[in-house]
C-alpha cells in the first residue's frame, strides 16, 4: 500500500499532521489515517476559541465504521476551522494534507512541534504498521 | 421489485379500519387543543396488507434458513411459544391489576425466576431486564452499590475483556464507571498475569462471557474468579453464550456473582427483527437483597399458594416500567417446560457437537486461530483465503447470501483480524450444515477462480450492497 | 421435545468427523467437579400438556379482554385490529434476525423507516428513532441525551411530579453513578409553569408529561411558555406524550418540546401485562448526533435502487463501546412494527377518532361521576384520564367493583403520591361503552353505603 507523505509537515504516533506557519499551525491527519478511517462521513470539528492541549484528544472523525479521536499534535487555541467539511467530508480522504484540512491553531508554544517526527521518520513509522 | 412507501401508496379519503360510532353524548373539546391534521398514510386494508406481506418477503428469516451468527443464538422459535403467549389471560392483562387478579401471571414470573435460578445456580432472579445490555446494565449497578454499602467507595473500575462485546464498556460507562481492558492470551483464555496485575482496590469486578466470543470456555475460570474475589471484586457474567453450557454446568457454582440470560438467544424467543429481548439477572445469596424490582414472592402452599410482589430492601431501582416483558416471559417458560433437563442439556451437546462438526471441516480451508482447541457453541474462523489475498471476511458473508443463507457475524471479535464467528446452533439438522460447509468450500474455489462473484456479491438478493457512506453522508431518516 | 433433529447416526457422523467419541468429550474444559449437574426442574412436557397447563393458569388472570377496564395510569386497553396481529405474526418479521445484512432485511428495515416518519409526524418533530424499550427508559435515555448535548457539564434535571412516578423512578436508576441532582418532583401540587423557574445554568433539562399522570392537559400555549422560559436558561424541554391522544391533541413538536419520550404500547400492542412494548423518542434533526438507539435511513444499492440501512451506527456501543451514546442493542422492532401498522390500519382520520372517543367516553364518565354524593372530580382540563377523591378507600371500592359487577378499576393514587390519598385515576377508552360507563357509575353510587 502506497501511501502519501508530505515534506513540509510534522507528524505524530497517533497519524496527526501539523504545518507550522509563523504564530499559528494548521491540523489535519495523515494519508495512513484516512486511509484506515475509510469513507469519512462526518467531521466533529472544535470550537473556534477552544483551548486544545497537546496529545489531548480533541476532536472526532467519524467513517461508516469507526469514530477517531484526533489528538492535538501541539497546543493552542483553535483560531478556524475547515467549514468545508460540513457538506464535504470526502475532503479528509481525498486530499488529507490539503484541501481536508481540520482546524488552525493559534500557537501557545512555536518551538513544540519540532519535537515532532519529520516525513522520513513518519513514513518509517508507518513501514512497521 | 421494490416496495413503496407506505406513504407512496397512501391516497386522500382511503381508509382502513373504522372504530364504532360514539354512543355518549359528545363533550366539548376546546379548539385550541386540537391539533391540524397528522400527515399518515391513508390506504384502504388490502392495500396495507399487501404492503406488509411484500415487505416480509423481502425479509431472511429463521423460518426461512440457517443464520450462523456467533453469540446471537439463532435457534428455531417453536410456535407453541406463540400460542401460550397469545392466550387472553396473558395478553390482555393489564400490569396495574392487583395481585388477586394476577396470580396466573405471578405463578408463571415466579416459577421463571426459580427455574433460571436452578438452571444458573443462583439465589434470586429478577425478570425485569428487557434485554442483555439492560441487564448488564443493573448487573453493574449492583456491583458498584454493594461496594458503596461496605463504604467502599474508591472501586470505580470495571475490567472488561478484549473480546468482550461493545455492551460491556458502553454498560460500564452508563453506570459511571471505567471500563478497562484486559488482553487474551495466545489459548484464548483471559490473560491470568495481566490480569492479576489490573487487580487492585480501584477494581469493582470483572465482566466475563464464558464462553466467550472466541467461543472457548474459560481454561482457568475459577482461578480468574478466585483472583477477582481474592482483591475484592465481584464478577459479572454475561449469558450471551449460555446455549454452550445450559444445563453442563451452573455459573452461580463457579464463582460468577451476577448474571445475565438472554431469552431471545438461548430460551428460543423470537428475535422480531431486532427486538423485543429479555435479559434475565441472576444473583448470589449476597446481591438478593440489590436486584432490581419488583421481582415475585411467593406464600403458603398447596390451594393457599399465593404470589405477591416485593421490591429488593437494597435494590438498585426500578429498571424500566412494570414488570419486564411478561409476553417474552411466557415464551421462555413455555420453552423450558417443553424441554425439561433432559432437553436442556440436549440443547448444549447438540449446540456444541454442531460447532465442533463444522469447526472440523472448515478449519483446513479457513484459518481457525484457535483450531487446536475444542470449541463451544461457536467459533471463530478468518474470512481468508490463502491463495487470494484480496479477499475480504466480508466478500465471503455478502457470497453466502447467494448461496441462500445469512452470513455469520463479521469483524467481531475485535480481537482476531477478518473474523467471521459461526454458531449454527442445536436446532439445524445435518443436512443444512453439510449443505453450509458445501456453500462455504464453493465460495473459497470462486475467491481463486472468479473473486469478482465474490466482490460484486451479493447478486441474488432483493438489492445489492448497500451504500452505507451516502446513508450516513445524506442522513435521510424520514420519509418526505 | 426440544427441537433438536440430530439423530444418534447424525451424531455418530458428526463424532466421526470431530475425531471424538462421545458428546460429552467435547465438554473437557468445564471443571469436572462441577460438569453435568443435576437441574431440579419439572421433567419435559409435550406441547399438548404445556398448552393445557398454561390455559388453566391463564384463566386465574382477571383480564381486560373479558371484561370492563377502567384502569390505565401508562398502559391502556385499546382495539387492537386483527390487521395489526395479523402483520406481526409473519414470521418473517417475527423470526428475522437485527438486519445488520441489509440486503435480506429490507422488509425489518423499510417498515422501521416508516414507522420512524410515522412518529415523527405524530409528535411533530423532525427524526426519530428506531424505538426504545419502553416509555420509563426512552425518558430516562432522553435525560441522557439532554446531558450529552451539556457534554455533562450541567448536572441538574428538572422532573414534573406529574411524571409517571415509574419514569421518575427509572430515570433515578439509569442515571445514579452520573452524579446528577434532581428537582421538581417533590409535590404534586407545582403546576408545571413552575418548573421552568427551577431551571438554572446547571440544568440540562426539564421533564414534563402531557396529559401528566393524573390525565391533566397543558394547553399549546402553556406548554410554548414553559419551552420559552426552559430555553432561556439554556436547557432542555422533554416532553413525555400520550400516542393515541396525539391523534386529536397539538403535539409537543408544535409547542416547543426538543425532546419527545413516551410509551407506544397503546399503539397497537397488547397490554401484555406489562410488556414487551416500546418507547418512541423524537428530537430535533440537529441534535441527532446525540440520540440513543438505533436509526433507519434511506440510500441507494450499486444498481441505484433504493434501499434502507442502520445509520449513524458510531454512536452506537458496537463501534463506540464505552463512548456510545447509550448501551443499548435493540430497538424493540416488532412492537415498533405493530405500532406503525396499527397508525396505518387508522390512518389519520381512525386515530382521531379512537382519540375523540377515549375523549368523549372519559368527560361523559366525569359528568356522571361529579353527580355522585361522596365524590369530587379533580378539576381542570383532561384527554381520556382522570382523578377522582373518593369517599372510601380506593382499594376497598375496587375490590368491591370486581368482586360484585367483574369490573376492573382505576389505579389508586395514594399509592404515589401521600396528598392523594383515597383518590382514584379512572381511564376510558373507545372500547368502554356506554353500558359500562353507566355500571361503574351505579356501582360507585351504591357503595357509599358499602
Amino acid at each position: 500500500m502506497e501511501y502519501r507523505f508530505d515534506d513540509k509537515v510534522r507528524y505524530t504516533k497517533t497519524h496527526e499532521w501539523v504545518r507550522v506557519e509563523g504564530a499559528e499551525a494548521v491540523i489535519g491527519i495523515s494519508d495512513y489515517a484516512q486511509n484506515k478511517l475509510s469513507d469519512v462521513v462526518f467531521v466533529d470539528l472544535p470550537a473556534e476559541g477552544k483551548a486544545v492541549k497537546k496529545e489531548t484528544a480533541c476532536m472526532v472523525i467519524e467513517s461508516v465504521k469507526a469514530a477517531e479521536e484526533v489528538f492535538a499534535p501541539v497546543s493552542g487555541t483553535v483560531s478556524a476551522r475547515n467549514e468545508k467539511l460540513a457538506k464535504g467530508p470526502e475532503l479528509v480522504n481525498r486530499d488529507p494534507f490539503g484541501e481536508g484540512w481540520l482546524f488552525r491553531v493559534r500557537l501557545s508554544d512555536p518551538k513544540e512541534a519540532d519535537s515532532l517526527m519529520d516525513a522520513a521518520s513518519y513514513r518509517k513509522l508507518v513501514e512497521t504498521l | 421489485m421494490a416496495e413503496p412507501l407506505i406513504f407512496d401508496i397512501s391516497r386522500p379519503g382511503r381508509s382502513g379500519v373504522t372504530p364504532p360510532a360514539c354512543d355518549v353524548p359528545p363533550a366539548v373539546i376546546p379548539a385550541e387543543l386540537r391539533r391540524s391534521a397528522i400527515p399518515l398514510p391513508e390506504v384502504s386494508e388490502v392495500d396495507m396488507v399487501r404492503h406488509y406481506v411484500r415487505l416480509s418477503q423481502l425479509n431472511y428469516s429463521v423460518d426461512t434458513g440457517l443464520y450462523p451468527l456467533g453469540s446471537c443464538t439463532m435457534k428455531y422459535n417453536p410456535k407453541a411459544n406463540e400460542a401460550a403467549a397469545r392466550l387472553p389471560g396473558f395478553a390482555s392483562l393489564h400490569p396495574l391489576q392487583p395481585p388477586a387478579q394476577t396470580q396466573g401471571a405471578l405463578a408463571l414470573m415466579h416459577g421463571l425466576q426459580e427455574m433460571i435460578a436452578e438452571i444458573g445456580g443462583f439465589a434470586a432472579v429478577s425478570l425485569q431486564p428487557s434485554a442483555g445490555a439492560h441487564g448488564e446494565l443493573a448487573g453493574i449497578l449492583i456491583m458498584r452499590r454493594w461496594h458503596h454499602d461496605r463504604g467502599d467507595t474508591a472501586r470505580t473500575r470495571i475490567l472488561v475483556p478484549d473480546s468482550a462485546h461493545g455492551t460491556n464498556p458502553a454498560s460500564t460507562s452508563m453506570a459511571g464507571l471505567e471500563a478497562v481492558e484486559i488482553p487474551s492470551d495466545a489459548r484464548g483464555n483471559v490473560d491470568l498475569a495481566k490480569l492479576t496485575a489490573c487487580l487492585d482496590e480501584r477494581v469493582a469486578g470483572l465482566m466475563l462471557t464464558n464462553p466467550n466470543t472466541l467461543g472457548l470456555f474459560e481454561e482457568s475460570l475459577q482461578e480468574v474468579t478466585r483472583l477477582v474475589h481474592q482483591a475484592g471484586g465481584l464478577v459479572y457474567g454475561d449469558g450471551a453464550n449460555f446455549n454452550a453450557i445450559l444445563g453442563v454446568t451452573k455459573p452461580g457454582a463457579l464463582g460468577i456473582d451476577v448474571m445475565h440470560f438472554n431469552l431471545h438467544k438461548t430460551f428460543s424467543t423470537p428475535h422480531g427483527g431486532g427486538g423485543p429481548g429479555g435479559g434475565a439477572l441472576g444473583v448470589t445469596a449476597a446481591l438478593a437483597e440489590y436486584l432490581p424490582g419488583p421481582v415475585v414472592q411467593a406464600a403458603g402452599s398447596g390451594a393457599e399458594r399465593r404470589f405477591s410482589w416485593r421490591v429488593p430492601s437494597r435494590g438498585i431501582g426500578r429498571l424500566k416500567s412494570f414488570h419486564g416483558n411478561f409476553g417474552i416471559l411466557v415464551r421462555a417458560y413455555t420453552y423450558i417446560r417443553m424441554l425439561g433437563p433432559d432437553g436442556l442439556r440436549a440443547v448444549a451437546e447438540n449446540a456444541v457437537l454442531n460447532a465442533n462438526y463444522l469447526q472440523a471441516r472448515l478449519s483446513a480451508v479457513y484459518p481457525v486461530p484457535h483450531g487446536d482447541r475444542t470449541c463451544m457453541h461457536e467459533f471463530v474462523a478468518q474470512g481468508k483465503i490463502a491463495s487470494a489475498p484480496e479477499i475480504h471476511a466480508l466478500d465471503i458473508a455478502k457470497r453466502l447470501i447467494d448461496y441462500g443463507f445469512h452470513p455469520p457475524t463479521n469483524y467481531f471479535p475485535l480481537i482476531v483480524p477478518e473474523a467471521l464467528m459461526i454458531e449454527p446452533t442445536e436446532t439445524e439438522s445435518l443436512e443444512t450444515l453439510d449443505r453450509f460447509i458445501d456453500a462455504l468450500l464453493a465460495i473459497a474455489r470462486e475467491a481463486v477462480s472468479h473473486p469478482e462473484l465474490l466482490h460484486d456479491a451479493p447478486h441474488a438478493s432483493p438489492v445489492r450492497r448497500l451504500d452505507e457512506v451516502k446513508a450516513a453522508r445524506e442522513l435521510k431518516v424520514t420519509a418526505g | 421435545m426440544s427441537f433438536i433433529p440430530n439423530t444418534d447416526a447424525d451424531r455418530a457422523r458428526m463424532l466421526q468427523a470431530i475425531g471424538v467419541s462421545s458428546t460429552r468429550d467435547l465438554f473437557h474444559d468445564v471443571p469436572e467437579a462441577f460438569r453435568f449437574p443435576r437441574l431440579d426442574l419439572p421433567p419435559a412436557l409435550s406441547e399438548q400438556e404445556i398448552l393445557s397447563e398454561l390455559d388453566q393458569l391463564s384463566r386465574q388472570n382477571a383480564d381486560c379482554a373479558a371484561r370492563p377496564c377502567f384502569l390505565g395510569a401508562g398502559a391502556y386497553n385499546h382495539f387492537i385490529p386483527a390487521v395489526v396481529d395479523f402483520v406481526v405474526s409473519r414470521s418473517e418479521f417475527a423470526t428475522a434476525y437485527t438486519p445488520y445484512q441489509p440486503e435480506i432485511s429490507q422488509g425489518t428495515l423499510q417498515a422501521i423507516f416508516e414507522y420512524q416518519s410515522m412518529i415523527a409526524r405524530l409528535t411533530g418533530m423532525d427524526v426519530s428513532n428506531a424505538s426504545h424499550y419502553d416509555g420509563a427508559t426512552a425518558t430516562a435515555e432522553a435525560v441522557i441525551m439532554a446531558l450529552s448535548v451539556f457534554q455533562r457539564q450541567r448536572s441538574r434535571v428538572v422532573l414534573s411530579a406529574g411524571l409517571h412516578p415509574q419514569y421518575r423512578a427509572v430515570v433515578r436508576t439509569y442515571t445514579q453513578g452520573m452524579g446528577l441532582t434532581f428537582a421538581g418532583d417533590d409535590a404534586i401540587s407545582r403546576p408545571p409553569e413552575d418548573l421552568a423557574s427551577l431551571c438554572d445554568k446547571n440544568t440540562a433539562c426539564v421533564v414534563i408529561q402531557n396529559p401528566d399522570f393524573l390525565g391533566r392537559i397543558a394547553p399549546p400555549a402553556v406548554m410554548k411558555a414553559i419551552a420559552a422560559a426552559v430555553h432561556a436558561c439554556g436547557a432542555l424541554l422533554v416532553v413525555v406524550a400520550n400516542p393515541v391522544s396525539l391523534g386529536l391533541l397539538v403535539p409537543p413538536g408544535e409547542a416547543g418540546a426538543d425532546v419527545v419520550a413516551g410509551e407506544g404500547q397503546a399503539l397497537g400492542n397488547h397490554l401484555s401485562f406489562g410488556g414487551p412494548s416500546l418507547g418512541f423518542f423524537a428530537f430535533r434533526r440537529d441534535q441527532i448526533r446525540r440520540s440513543s438507539g438505533r436509526i433507519a435511513g434511506e440510500t441507494r444499492d450499486r444498481d441505484g435502487r433504493t434501499g434502507y440501512v442502520f445509520t449513524l451506527s458510531t454512536r452506537e456501543q458496537h463501534i463506540r463501546r464505552e463512548k456510545a451514546t447509550s448501551n443499548i442493542c435493540t430497538n424493540q422492532s416488532l412492537n415498533a412494527l405493530a405500532a406503525a401498522a396499527y397508525m396505518t390500519a387508522l390512518g389519520p382520520g381512525g386515530l382521531r377518532q379512537v382519540a375523540e372517543l377515549c375523549w368523549h367516553k372519559a368527560h361523559y364518565l366525569a359528568d356522571r361521576i361529579r353527580k355522585l354524593p361522596g365524590f369530587t372530580v379533580h378539576a381542570g382540563e383532561f384527554f381520556h384520564e382522570f382523578a377522582v377523591s373518593c369517599p372510601r378507600p380506593v382499594a376497598k371500592i375496587n375490590e368491591m367493583l370486581f368482586e360484585k359487577h367483574g369490573i376492573v378499576g382505576g389505579y389508586d393514587l395514594g399509592r404515589d403520591y401521600p396528598e392523594l390519598k383515597d383518590a382514584v385515576l379512572l381511564c376510558c377508552t373507545e372500547t368502554n361503552t356506554k353500558a359500562q360507563i353507566d355500571e361503574l357509575v351505579d356501582a360507585l353510587g351504591g357503595s357509599r353505603h358499602g
